[in-house]
């Protein structure tokens, strides 16, 4: 944990009449949030610097002109902001306005429907499918753009280019595998162009899928289909690397779809590698063993019950035990498994067995 | 680790050798690369392949395959020649400095570029910036270990940490970053042939008769066993009769596996309990369907030492059964009683024999994970280990000479092998290869052979090369990459069909026996 030494100097300023003090530097929309006055934001996400592309957190500073954007204002000492009023809700109303006008809202296929952030934020200002001409989010969509990794598809037409893909993989990765490239409204995110060994070369990381307000980025061989509201979601712990990373299990109907996280949690703080966002497939495959299996006289792995398959067992090492003694058997413990398997497996050897053969593979 | 993942960011400098951290452990190649551009912390890395981090690294020492135990000795004889060691720290915590100091003497910056190939002044540079530094941490992965000389080169890293204070302070720290999730509780839970549970030694009497008592037996054998590297020469020579392997798949993991399949082929009854029908499984007499981690309750502890909670988020497949069910019912089937009724339970008895488990409770662990030791129910856990001194009274500095890598190249076979991952795939692939996006990032295994190397060769990018050492041969794509050093290849062990643990050399590293995964002499044919 870092240690924040708080030797900076404090201001203090007005919001919506309430008297805030906040740390030099911070922003509008941080010493609002501080004293729980909400601004809506869009482009703006916590686990990265300030962005300031949408315009959708605009809000009023007592002396000057034009509407300031809070989440990349810093706050001033003596400075009085309003953040609501009639003039800020008809200009944020225009800014979304013209985001949904290149919006498909045919809501109901998107399966980000009910978890999406632009959804949410055009339900706050009135804003319904019929006041423009909309896409159909299906027919309107191909051909995708070639984005940077095979595995996920970005679709030009939902992207609100908020910019927060971009900022992610450069911030949080430290690489800068895409860009925002093309004119104004017209413009997509697109894969830098860059030497296939170079550090910046995408990883398929996902993280700018994980940002994501919209479903602009999406996993191309996702897991299946599932709405929001019948998701599950399981917290748990990453089944591959030493890292440890926290995630959570989607599951609809009993089957893993897919793999988000927790801003806040573990060692990660949301963050994954391909491995744990996508490597959960294997899950639901096909080759999973499903039946004990057993030898049979034919010298074939042939399925089996538990009960025949675990009394050969136990009788195989009764036997070898009779004729050769303990150490002449030993079990191979798994560096895979949970603590309370492997504690289990080490009290079967040296227990029931009664030798001290018993390793794993951390050595390789 | 001694510390903690988040204390690598309050380092001002960062040694991290034998591990392509962005491949293996990309969370925490994130945090080093931050540490680099927000706090301007010093960055070395000592690997013999063009990492990524070297592109962010201050010091790049690519040292030949093998000779770790060398730079690390030429640092430390600069730094103790130079009077940079910590003097007060030395004399307070440590013992052995004597004879260090007298084994590093030789080890001068133009007898340690002689031996591996780094510049005697980048070697120089890197010994005063380390010297010079409050809070250095030191990261280290298999690069490291997988040696014949690995335990001796895991030693001359802690010498080097103890010298220079860098032990038992945050933002230090000897830092071994675990390969696979759970090897650290594997090891925590005495799934290790010499010692018990906690890290009793099985040897040791009194810690024998605790758990005893705690499982309620008599006795316990007291005779070390063998390692997982020994134990298949041992079936071989009809020691070792019956075999359990749970969730390993030693036939594509283990060094020349030519040896390993006989060996299961020989063995009078293996049982593997997996969920797939491994390589190995699939050479078994009984095959024991487990559940997958997504359908499991219990507990994995990270390389940070710190205890998480693993949750069931769908029910098991089929009729598999969770590990733990299973061994609990073979328990039973042998005549004793296993009477657990969850994970849950399992664990509050491990928390009666560990005693650094003590204090973490399932309960507790909802809030989020606990780094060990952690005694007592109120105790917080611990970031960084050995604040107060060391556990054995003072940290014991080692004398260590350099030896030579077990395996050197000839004219049959005039190229060094180096093996490792990549961070689309784990391990011997069995659950990564089956995830279609995964799949589709790294399809096939692939050779890295440096251009020069492969113009003499005459093939190029994407052409198939055979590769043969004394042990066997492999057919793959040659990648053609200034990531190797000329001289030296490298590939992955994820790829059934193209085994490298074919080619791999078994020869131990006597105290760890480990084996030499990393060194290999080949040849690399055009074919
Ligand atoms: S997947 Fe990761 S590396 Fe690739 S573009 Fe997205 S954020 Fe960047
Ligand atoms: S793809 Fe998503 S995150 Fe990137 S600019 Fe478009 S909407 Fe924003
Ligand atoms: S998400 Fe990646 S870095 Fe994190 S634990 Fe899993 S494999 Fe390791
Ligand atoms: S949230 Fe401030 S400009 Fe987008």
């Amino acid at each position: 944990m870092t240690t924040i030494i708080e030797t900076k100097k404090k201001v203090q300023l007005e919001i919506d009449g309430k008297t805030v003090l906040a740390p030099e530097g911070a922003t509008i929309l941080e010493a609002a949030r501080a004293v729980g006055v909400r601004i809506p934001t869009l482009c703006y996400h916590e686990a990265l610097s300030p962005i300031g592309s949408c315009r959708v957190c605009v809000v009023e500073v007592e002396g000057v002109d034009r509407p300031a954007t809070a989440c990349n204002t810093q706050a001033l000492d003596g400075m009085r902001v309003v953040t609501r009023s009639e003039r800020l809700f008809n200009l944020r109303r225009e800014v979304i306005r013209m985001i949904l006008a290149h919006h498909p809202l045919n809501c109901s296929p998107c399966p980000k429907n009910g978890d999406c952030e632009l959804q949410d934020i055009a339900y706050e200002y009135d804003l319904a499918p019929n006041d423009f001409g909309s896409y159909s989010i299906k027919t309107e969509e191909y051909p995708w753009k070639e984005f940077s990794t095979p595995i996920l598809d970005y679709h030009p037409r939902r992207c609100v280019l908020c910019g927060r893909c971009v900022k992610v993989c450069k911030e949080i990765r430290g690489l800068g595998a895409i860009t925002m490239a093309g004119p104004g409204a017209l413009a997509s995110i697109q894969p830098a162009l860059a030497d296939p060994e170079s550090p910046s070369r995408c990883v398929s990381c996902g993280e700018c899928m994980r940002v994501c307000p919209v479903n602009a980025i999406e996993e191309r061989m996702g897991g299946g289909k599932g709405k929001p509201w019948e998701t599950e979601k399981t917290a748990t712990t990453c089944a591959y690397c030493g890292v440890g990373c926290s995630l959570e299990l989607n599951v609809v109907n009993g089957k893993v779809v897919g793999v988000t996280t927790d801003d806040a949690a573990g060692v990660n703080k949301g963050r994954l590698c391909s491995k744990g966002r996508f490597g959960y497939a294997f899950i639901h495959s096909g080759e999973r063993l499903g039946k004990p299996l057993m030898r049979n006289e034919k010298g074939e792995l042939e399925e089996t019950t538990w009960t025949k398959a675990l009394t050969k067992v136990a009788r195989e090492f009764r036997r070898t035990l009779a004729e050769h003694g303990p150490d002449s058997i030993a079990g191979l413990s798994s560096a895979r498994c949970t603590n309370e398997e492997n504690y289990l497996f080490q009290r079967f050897i040296r227990q029931a067995i009664g030798s001290n053969n018993v390793d794993h593979c951390a050595r390789l | 680790m001694t510390n903690s993942i988040a204390e690598i960011e309050e380092a001002d400098v960062i040694v991290i050798t034998g591990t392509n951290t962005t491949e293996n452990h990309p969370i925490i190649a994130q945090r080093i690369k931050r540490a680099v551009e927000r706090r301007d912390a010093r960055l070395v890395v000592a690997d013999p392949r063009r990492i990524d981090l070297v592109e962010q690294a201050n010091y790049w020492l690519r040292q030949k395959p093998g000779t770790d135990v060398a730079w690390l000795n030429g640092i430390m004889h600069w730094i103790i020649k130079n009077n940079l060691h910590d003097k007060e720290y030395i004399d307070e915590r440590c013992e052995g400095f004597e004879e260090l100091a007298r084994e590093v003497e030789s080890y001068t910056p133009e007898q340690v570029e002689s031996i591996t190939g780094i510049p005697a002044s980048d070697l120089i540079a890197v010994a005063e910036l380390i010297g010079k530094s409050d809070k250095t941490t030191f990261l280290y992965a298999m690069g490291i270990t997988q040696h014949v000389t690995g335990t001796d080169a895991v030693k001359s890293v802690a010498n080097l940490a103890m010298l220079t204070g860098n032990v038992g302070r945050r933002g230090t720290g000897v830092n071994p970053l675990r390969g696979q999730n759970n090897v650290q509780g594997a090891c925590d839970m005495g799934a290790l042939p010499s010692s018990l549970p906690g890290y009793a030694s099985v040897a040791d009497d009194s810690a024998r008769r605790k758990i005893a008592a705690v499982w309620g037996v008599d006795s316990l054998p007291s005779k070390p066993g063998l390692t997982v590297t020994e134990m298949m020469p041992a079936i071989l020579k009809g020691e070792i009769r019956a075999l359990y392997v749970m969730g390993e798949n030693p036939a594509l993991s283990d060094a020349n596996i030519t040896h390993i399949e006989e060996a299961l082929d020989k063995v009078d009854f293996l049982v593997v309990q997996d969920i797939f029908l491994t390589e190995t499984a699939a050479r078994a007499d009984v095959v024991l369907p487990g559940a997958s981690w997504a359908e499991k309750d219990g507990t994995f502890t990270n390389t940070e030492r710190r205890a998480q909670r693993v949750r069931a988020a769908v029910q098991p497949l089929g009729s598999c059964y969770p590990d733990w069910r299973i061994i609990q019912r073979l328990f039973q089937l042998m005549g004793f009683s296993a009477d657990y009724a969850s994970p849950e339970q399992i664990f509050n008895e491990i928390r009666r024999v560990v005693p650094s488990y003590a204090g973490i409770s399932y309960s507790r662990l909802e809030k989020g994970g606990i780094q060990w030791p952690c005694p007592d129910i109120d105790h917080p856990g611990t970031e960084f280990l050995h604040a107060e001194g060391f556990k054995r009274g003072k940290g014991l500095m080692t004398a260590i000479p350099y030896k030579p890598a077990a395996e050197l190249t000839d004219d049959e076979y005039p190229m060094i092998l180096t093996t490792g991952r990549i961070q689309y795939h784990y391990h011997t692939g069995t659950m990564t290869r089956r995830c279609p996006s995964l799949e589709t990032l790294a399809p096939e295994a692939t050779l890295e052979i440096n251009p020069s190397d492969a113009e003499r060769i005459g093939v190029s990018d994407g052409d198939m090369v055979k590769v043969s050492s004394r042990r066997g041969k492999i057919s793959l794509r040659a990648r053609v990459s200034g990531m190797v050093e000329k001289g030296v290849v490298f590939t992955t062990f994820h790829f059934s069909e193209a085994p490298v643990n074919r080619l791999t050399n078994d020869a131990l590293d006597p105290v760890a026996k480990i084996p030499e995964l990393k060194v290999c002499a080949v040849r690399v044919e055009k074919g």
